[in-house]
C-alpha cells in the first residue's frame, strides 16, 4: 500500500481506545490511600506496643511485603492490581510483589539460574536506580546541609 | 504448466485437500462465544504438567493425536509434520513431535503460523512430495506472557489495545480424497509501518493483512464478493477496523463477509480480553475448531483464510525497532473448479 508511516499511523490512530483515565487515576487513589492508611494502622498498634517508631516503621514495612508477598502466592494480588493499576503500583507492595511473580513464575528453571537470577527482572532497575539516587543525594545532602 | 499467478500466489493444480482438522482449546476459550464448536476444552491451564512450557508441548501432543485420528490415518502415514508456536526455538512443536516420529519442519510465524503451515503443506502436497501431511500450530497464555511480557502474578494494567494469547492447538492433515480443497495461496511480505507499542499488535498487523488480501484478489482476479468469508487471523476489534478502511482505500469493500479470528473467539466486553486473542493459537483452533466444521457440512463454500503474524521480538523492541508484520493467504474451497 502507498502510504508514508505518519500517513499509517493517523488512519490506525481513529481506531485506538482511550484509558478511562479519570477512573483509573480515582481508584489508583482510593486503593493506594487505603493501603497507606493500612500501614499508618500497623504504625499506630506497634507504637501503642511500645515500640520506638524508627522501628514501628520498618515493622510497618516489614507486615506490608509479608501480605504483599503473600497475596502474590495465592494468585490475588494480580487480581486486585488489575483493578487498582497504580494504587497497588506505587506503594512498597507493588515492589515486593515485583520480586515475588518472577521469583514464582521462574522457578522451574531452577532456584539459582531460575528464581535467584529472574526474579530481579522487573524490579533490578528500581534497585540499581534507587540506591544511585540515594548515593548522589546523600553527596549533595553532605556539601549542602 | 506454471503454477503461478502474479507477484505472490500460488494455484495448485493436483486438489490437495484438508482430510482430517482438530482443534483443543483452553478453558477461557471454551467459555467464549464459539466454545461449543472445538474438540475438547482441557480446565485444567497445565494440562498436569508441572511448567507452562510442557503444558504447551502437552497441547501439541494432544492436537496432532487428535488430527490423526479424525483423518483416520496413523503416524507411519504422515510424510511431513509442519509445526509452529510462539515460545523461542519453537520449542513446544519440536517437544510436542519428538516421540510421533513423523519427519519435521519447525516453522516460526507468530500468529500467521497457520497460513504458512498449510501453504507449504499444500506446496509439498502439490509438488508431490507427500501423501499425508500435517500443519499444526498453536499458544499457551501463560508461557506466552512469561516469554513475551510480565510473569502471570505481577500485578499490572493492560491497555485497551492489548490482545489476549489463546491457549490452544489446531491440527489439519492435508493430502488428497478430501472434500475441502486448497486452491490458492499467497504469501505475505514483511511490512513495517513504524508501529512501536508492543501493546497494539492489532494496528501492527493490520496493513499486512490488507497487502497481502490486495495481493491475492489481483493475483487472482477474484473480488471480494467471490468469499463467503475472508477471515483475517487476529487483528482484534482495533486491526479490524484499519483492515477494513485500508481495504477499502484499496477499492476493496470487504465489511459484508469480513470477519476475524481474534474478534470471534473472546467476548471481549464479558471475557475482559481487551481488543480481542491473539496467539498461533487462535487462528488455527477457529480455523479447525469453527470454519473447517462448517465448510464441511456445507454451510459455507469459499473462505480466504488469512492469519496475521506480529513478529514480535522482546530484544528488537527494547532496542527501538519497530515491529514487523506479515500475513499469509489461504483460499479453501468445497469445490475445485472454482
Amino acid at each position: 500500500m502507498d502510504m508514508s508511516d505518519k500517513e499509517y499511523q493517523s488512519l490506525a490512530e481513529k481506531y485506538y481506545p482511550s484509558s478511562p483515565m479519570a477512573k483509573n487515576v480515582l481508584i489508583a487513589f482510593l486503593v493506594g490511600g487505603a493501603i497507606c492508611t493500612l500501614g499508618e494502622i500497623i504504625r499506630q498498634v506497634a507504637l501503642s506496643k511500645g515500640l520506638e517508631n524508627q522501628d514501628a516503621l520498618t515493622i510497618t514495612s516489614v507486615v506490608l511485603i509479608f501480605l504483599s508477598v503473600l497475596l502474590t502466592g495465592l494468585d490475588v494480588y494480580d487480581k486486585i492490581a488489575k483493578f487498582a493499576g497504580a494504587g497497588t503500583l506505587v506503594p512498597i507492595t507493588g515492589f515486593a510483589n515485583a520480586i515475588a511473580a518472577p521469583a514464582i513464575e521462574f522457578k522451574s528453571e531452577g532456584y539459582v539460574l531460575g528464581m535467584g537470577a529472574k526474579m530481579f527482572i522487573i524490579a533490578g532497575p528500581v534497585i540499581v536506580y534507587g540506591t544511585l539516587s540515594a548515593v548522589a543525594a546523600g553527596i549533595i545532602y553532605y556539601f549542602f546541609r | 504448466m506454471t503454477k503461478r499467478l502474479g507477484t505472490q500466489t500460488v494455484a495448485f493444480t493436483t486438489f490437495p485437500t484438508i482430510n482430517g482438522y482438530g482443534a483443543i482449546v483452553g478453558k477461557k476459550e471454551g467459555e467464549g462465544p464459539i466454545g461449543d464448536c472445538f474438540d475438547s476444552v482441557e480446565d485444567d491451564e497445565f494440562l498436569g504438567e508441572a511448567t507452562w512450557e510442557k503444558a504447551e508441548t502437552r497441547l501439541f501432543e494432544k492436537g496432532l493425536a487428535l488430527v490423526l485420528k479424525k483423518a483416520k490415518i496413523t503416524s507411519s502415514d504422515v510424510n511431513y509434520v509442519i509445526a509452529g508456536d510462539l515460545l523461542n526455538q519453537c520449542t513446544a512443536s519440536a517437544f510436542g513431535a519428538r516421540e510421533s516420529g513423523i519427519p519435521y519442519l519447525g516453522i516460526y510465524g507468530a500468529c500467521s503460523t497457520m497460513a504458512e503451515g498449510l501453504t507449504l503443506a499444500a506446496m509439498i502436497t502439490d509438488g508431490g512430495f507427500s501423501e499425508n501431511c500435517i500443519a499444526v500450530a498453536g499458544s499457551h497464555f501463560c508461557s506466552a506472557e512469561k516469554q513475551y511480557r510480565f510473569p502471570l502474578e505481577y500485578g499490572g494494567q493492560r491497555p485497551p489495545s492489548s490482545q489476549w494469547t489463546v491457549t490452544g492447538v489446531g491440527a489439519t492433515a492435508v493430502g488428497y480424497g478430501g472434500n475441502i480443497y486448497i486452491t490458492h495461496a499467497t504469501t505475505g511480505k514483511i511490512e513495517d509501518y513504524g508501529i512501536t507499542d508492543a501493546n497494539n499488535m492489532g494496528a501492527a498487523m493490520a496493513p499486512a493483512f490488507a497487502s497481502t488480501v490486495k495481493a491475492h484478489f489481483e493475483d487472482t482476479g477474484r473480488k471480494p464478493s467471490d468469499y463467503d468469508l475472508i477471515l483475517s487471523g487476529d487483528l482484534g476489534k482495533i486491526g479490524k477496523g484499519i483492515a477494513a478502511e485500508l481495504l477499502e482505500n484499496e477499492g476493496y469493500d470487504i465489511r459484508e463477509n469480513y470477519n476475524d479470528c481474534g474478534v470471534m473467539i473472546f467476548d471481549c466486553g464479558k471475557q475482559d480480553t481487551h481488543s480481542g486473542g491473539s496467539g498461533c493459537g487462535c487462528s488455527a483452533s477457529v480455523l479447525c475448531g469453527y470454519v473447517l466444521p462448517k465448510m464441511q457440512a456445507g454451510e459455507i463454500k469459499n473462505v480466504l483464510f488469512t492469519a496475521t503474524g506480529a513478529l514480535m521480538s522482546p530484544t528488537t523492541s527494547q532496542q527501538g525497532e519497530s515491529i514487523l508484520a506479515i500475513a499469509h493467504a489461504v483460499a479453501l474451497s468445497t469445490d475445485c473448479n472454482v
